[in-house]
């Protein structure tokens, strides 16, 4: 049993303590980056005060602390997802983007061959595009779209023959624009019957969901400590073993050898491989913090409310400003995370964020690193309101309440 | 603490409502554009310079409204004008944005013609963006497009 209370959790977290322009914070932009709890804040803390040394190959006593605490990471990190290997699955990287370009460059580089095709859709974050464009104009792969659908949801009606000569379906599992809950599961079993591999951007799917990717059958994941109440500077990238054994190293440097010649080197085993130079040792202390505490709260609880806060932002949203403010997004909230991209009429998203912001409201303006989804729906920009494990219908108030106040000076 | 009055002045707001010179012009008229990837502000600028006046200007485009409001104002102001007035104007517009440092002998530009005046007062209402640094750069895009558009050679 979990004893997931939102009000508790806004309790643990500090920023939520600020006043802004004179409001309390609303804090709606956990889709950029999340607010982390004390916990997490003081696991870092902690680490510089007690235990910082460099990691590996340290005999003095913080050296082994500091080891244990960032393997101590690695493996709260596979648990949290249910990594069939354990530990031995878990890559840090800096971010979701980093595990991306690792994805690209080693297995990529290693697998694909001109004219293979690498399958994305057209919701996916660049950090999801731009690494495969680099290996088309490198190796002269094929990068491909599954189109969006005027429903905000993957068009999946000519699946079949989007599938010919793909190697990899790439997508990501939760739109950070949309709110769109891929049915991952169900586009591993087809990359598989078509003899592809599957990956998952995991930004915002694994920190607004139940993460299990032995159940949705996947092959490789990417997610952000910052999205999850953790800190920034650390991601993760995970695959099964007998992939990343056979994965070619990336960035090359101390750390990921095993020797090292006048003739050339010999790189380590296991996830070491891939880890070049000083890792981020206190970022994975407060990572394996976040995960203990969404662990406590409970993932599934977690989920539930996110859920009941987005149903009650899109009715209430749709009801005050109806004709006014267009939701960019599903309206229901089957398959829906709680990402609303706001299209107010007449009012920029750059303006409405700088209203919003006035009555303490953060949301984000922009194109949320998602252009091909902008053009997709003849947008520049949305302005885009997330939710995290501590938001309230509290804050959906003063969203409301702001809007009301951008819609009338820009009347 | 920066006042959104402060920001979204009337005028501001009027210009962006009713944005003054949309449109294109034909060739010869220079074409040149201006993005801020930013914010994904777009601006197309056409200026017709001829025998060293600014002749006629229009824009197309989209953006916030600090950005359509700024180009707005702009083309108001440096319509029919000489060149150095055009490039005075944008100087005294770069300063009050914090960008260069104000110059004892730059002057303020000729207040000879009543209507110039006006549309130089008007750019001061863009004086409260400086309290908003991100918004520096919104205010910005047309001045720059309108430097490069005046740099290329005829
Ligand atoms: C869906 C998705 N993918 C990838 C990213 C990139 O994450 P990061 O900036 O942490 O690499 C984000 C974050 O904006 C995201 O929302």
């Amino acid at each position: 049993m979990t004893s997931y209370d939102p009000r508790r959790v806004r309790i643990d977290t500090p920023v939520l303590e600020r006043v802004i322009n004179g409001h309390p914070i609303a804090y709606l932009d956990s889709a950029s980056s999340s607010l982390p709890p004390r916990t997490v804040i003081e696991a870092v803390s902690r680490y510089y005060e007690l235990h910082h040394a460099n990691v590996h190959r340290g005999v003095f006593q913080t050296a082994n602390e500091a080891t244990e605490i960032y393997e101590g990471a690695r493996a709260a990190a596979a648990r949290y997802i249910n990594a069939p290997g354990g530990a031995d699955e878990i890559v840090f990287t800096k971010n979701t983007t980093e595990a991306f370009n690792l994805l690209a460059n080693s297995w990529g580089v290693a697998n694909l061959r001109a004219g293979d095709v690498v399958l994305i859709s057209e919701m996916e974050h660049h950090a999801n595009i731009v690494p495969w464009f680099h290996l088309r104009d490198r190796v002269g792969i094929e990068v491909r779209f599954i189109p969006v659908g005027d429903d905000f949801r993957l068009d999946l009606s000519n699946l079949e023959s989007l599938m010919r000569g793909v190697k990899l379906v790439s997508l990501t599992g939760m739109s950070n624009v949309l709110g769109t809950i891929n049915p991952i599961g169900d586009l591993a079993r087809v990359a598989h019957e078509h003899g592809a591999l599957m990956a998952v951007d995991g930004a915002q799917w694994v920190a607004h969901g139940v993460t299990d990717v032995v159940a949705a059958d996947i092959d490789f994941l990417a997610f952000s400590g910052h999205k999850m109440l953790g800190p920034t500077g650390i991601g993760v990238f995970w695959t099964r073993t007998a992939l990343l054994e056979a994965m070619p190293p990336f960035l090359g440097g101390g750390g990921m050898i095993a020797d090292v010649r006048l003739d050339g080197y010999v790189p380590a085993d296991g996830p070491a491989r891939f880890e070049a130079g000083t890792p981020p040792i206190a970022e994975a202390a407060g990572l394996a913090a976040a995960l203990r505490y969404l662990e406590n709260l409970g993932p599934a609880a977690i989920v539930a409310h996110e859920r009941a806060l987005t149903a009650d932002a899109l009715a209430r949203l749709h009801g005050e400003f109806a004709g006014r403010v267009r939701i960019i997004g599903p309206l229901d909230t089957v398959d829906r995370g709680g990402v609303i991209s706001l299209d107010v009429e007449g009012v920029h998203p750059h303006d409405v964020a700088q209203v919003l912001d006035q009555y303490g409201v953060c949301v984000r303006p922009g194109h949320h690193c998602a252009k091909p989804l902008m053009r997709r729906f003849g947008l520049a920009a949305t302005a885009r309101a997330s939710f995290g494990p501590y938001s309230l219908t509290r804050d959906t108030d003063a969203l409301i309440d702001a809007l009301g106040h951008a819609l009338t000076l820009f009347s | 603490m920066a006042n959104l009055d402060d920001l979204y002045r009337d005028i501001i707001l009027d210009h962006y409502r009713s944005p003054r010179n949309r449109g294109e012009l034909p060739p010869p008229a220079r074409r040149v554009e201006g993005f801020n990837p930013l914010c994904g502000d777009e601006l197309v600028l056409y200026v017709d310079v001829r025998d060293g006046v600014l002749v006629d200007i229009k824009m197309t485009g989209h953006g916030c409204s600090i950005s359509q409001a700024s180009s707005s104002l702009m083309s108001a102001a440096v319509k029919g004008r000489p060149l150095d007035e055009v490039h005075a104007t944008i100087e005294s517009f770069k300063t009050m944005m914090g960008l260069r440092e104000a110059s004892l002998s730059e002057g303020r530009p000729d207040d000879d013609d009543a209507s110039d005046l006006r549309s130089m007062k008007e750019i001061n209402a863009l004086a409260g963006v400086v309290k908003f640094p991100v918004r520096i750069k919104c205010a910005t895009l047309a001045w720059n497009t309108l430097e490069q558009a005046l740099a290329e050679p005829s």
